[in-house]
């Protein structure tokens, strides 16, 4: 989808660099560390965009699809089906080589200047596959040594591997941790392949709950950063997530993020076809809401295939297909070092927007929290156009400050440059609860129908960045006239 | 005496491959296959044919 990509050229030409207040605002040029983390976190995670929030506005992360194989079975998963137009994990539509792997990264980085992040997700497991994983990551580490490494694992043979990661600099691991009881993880993992055997019931889950929590201990003893990955399944292990919150906190998780349930019957699943449903949007932000104050709780997570290519809110696999590869690819490392000096000054620049606006909605007096959408293609600015928009990224805005609470899928409402109000419908239900939409541009027809369904949408603070557009909002809905002047 | 792999069913993951004690199994064309000559359902090696315990899609089964 040509409309989701975002050159270059479109984030550096961004207007209103140049805005005024730099001179009075403390943090103006700064290295956008944030307060609450050690710089030597910072440093590990600001380039990588499913590790920093701030981070995601800006690279990119690709995954290749070396691992096919799973050394378990989940209820949620079926790796039989494959369908381009699915964003899922455990979904490919093509499995690679190391050799293939290594060309494709390549590519990539040539065409993408914001990638940084070089992930194996499968479509099995990184750690069953391990001779592919470390075959690529080593011959990607020789052509560009600059880039970042990161596995996703069921964690069942982490223990056995933790050495080997920490000597290949891989130093983020997502482990998918779903329960800490052994008899709920009996409801999520029919069985395991393990020691040569294959094991069911709670036995299978106390085997690999317990491997899960020695190979976090074990990563973190080691600087590791750890992300905890749990599907919430309604009425299954739901009400157990706080536990499984409290349990990867204590062995020094990083972050934890807490993923709905994906549940169709069309993908083949056991939870798709017995109609365990996932939960809602607001069944989700709730529980997550609840979490909040412990490990850092991730947001921004879009659930993505284990090809995916490019910023988290788009994917662009499709673009890099093997047959669209050229036979050789050269690396040439300058896109991505101009991008980096880019997103430094840019990121500057928007802390001291962003503490303007935390000022705006500080202001208000009265307790009023409000979601509102945003429409973007990167950068950290509003700046897609409503009817391009295939996702929204949803901030709730209230006088603690503006934070990204999660994103709502949609198909995109204009296909060709009409809208059709046949879409609108299911855009509407996607946007429930949110109160403002904001958006590079509009057209009047979404406008009203949007409106007429209770939800503003404007695009009067196209291009800004996010946070000071909702700032703007807020202040002027909630604020008294002079607090925001 | 041989297990075989149903083409049907056969996701091509290749966690049978490299379970397999025999070096039985190989990929050929789109999916996996079973050399009957040199597959000999894992006895004396494990207690059950190791393919048939790791496969995700329920694609092996005794050669008929």
């Amino acid at each position: 989808m040509s409309s989701q990509i975002v050159s270059l050229d479109s984030l550096m030409a961004s207007p209103s660099r140049a805005r005024g207040g730099c001179a009075s605002s403390t943090s103006c040029g700064s290295s956008a560390l944030p307060a609450d983390i050690e710089p030597a976190v910072w440093e590990k995670i600001k380039d990588h965009p499913c590790y920093s929030e701030e981070a995601h506005h800006y690279f990119a992360r690709m995954h290749v699809a070396v691992a096919p194989a799973c050394n378990i079975q989940c209820n949620y998963c079926n790796r039989k089906y494959d369908c381009s137009n699915e964003s899922r994990p455990g979904v490919v539509s093509e499995r690679l080589t190391p050799d293939e792997a290594l060309r494709k990264v390549v590519a990539v980085a040539a065409a993408v200047p914001e990638l940084s992040v070089l992930g194996i997700a499968g479509p099995g497991d990184a750690l069953a596959n391990w001779k592919n994983t470390r075959a690529t990551f080593e011959a990607v580490r020789k052509a560009i040594p600059d880039i970042k490494f990161c596995i996703s694992t069921n964690g069942l043979a982490l223990p056995d591997h933790v050495d080997e990661i920490a000597d290949m600099a891989i130093d983020h691991v997502t482990i998918t941790i779903n329960a800490v009881d052994p008899e709920i993880g009996a409801k999520i993992y029919p069985w395991i392949f393990f020691d040569h055997k294959r094991r069911t019931g709670p036995e299978a889950a106390t085997i690999l709950l317990e491997r899960q929590m020695r190979g976090l201990e074990m990563l973190t003893a080691r600087s590791i950063l750890v992300k905890v990955n749990s599907v919430m399944i309604p009425g299954i292990n739901d009400d157990h997530l706080p536990e499984v919150n409290r349990a990867v906190r204590a062995r020094g998780a990083f972050l934890h993020n807490i993923m709905p349930l994906i549940s169709d019957p069309a993908h083949g699943t056991h939870f798709g076809l017995t109609g365990q449903r996932g939960p809602t949007p607001a069944e989700l932000k709730t529980l997550q809401d609840r979490l909040d104050g412990g490990a850092k709780l991730m947001r921004h997570c879009r659930q993505c295939r284990a090809d995916a290519i490019g910023l988290l809110g788009e994917d662009r696999g499709q673009d890099f297909t093997l047959e669209k590869l050229p036979e050789t690819v050269a690396y040439d490392p300058a896109p991505r070092q101009a991008y980096r000096a880019f997103v430094a000054a840019e990121r500057g620049d928007r802390d001291a927007a962003r503490d303007d606006a935390l000022r705006s909605v500080g202001a208000v007096a009265d307790d009023v929290r409000v979601l509102v959408a945003v429409a973007t293609k990167g950068g950290a600015r509003v700046n897609e156009h409503f009817g391009h928009a295939r996702e929204f990224q949803v901030f709730e805005a209230g006088p603690q400050g503006i934070v990204l609470v999660g994103h709502r899928k949609v198909d995109a409402y204009c296909m060709g440059g009409f809208g059709e109000d046949a879409t609108l419908g299911p855009t509407i239900a996607a946007l429930t609860g949110i109160d403002t939409v904001l958006c590079a541009k509009v057209g009047d027809c979404p406008r009203e129908a949007l409106l007429d369904a209770g939800i503003t949408v404007t695009d009067a603070h196209a291009y800004d960045y996010i946070e000071t557009a909702i700032g703007k909002v807020y202040a002027e809905r909630f604020g008294r006239a002079s607090a925001y002047a | 005496m041989a297990m075989s792999i149903n083409a049907d069913d056969c996701t091509a993951c290749g966690a049978c491959e490299s379970e397999c004690p025999s070096k039985a199994i190989r990929f050929k064309g789109a999916v996996y296959v079973i050399d009957p000559k040199k597959c000999t359902e894992c006895q004396g090696a494990a207690d059950a044919p190791q393919c048939d315990e790791v496969c995700p899609s329920g694609a092996i089964a005794k050669a008929a």
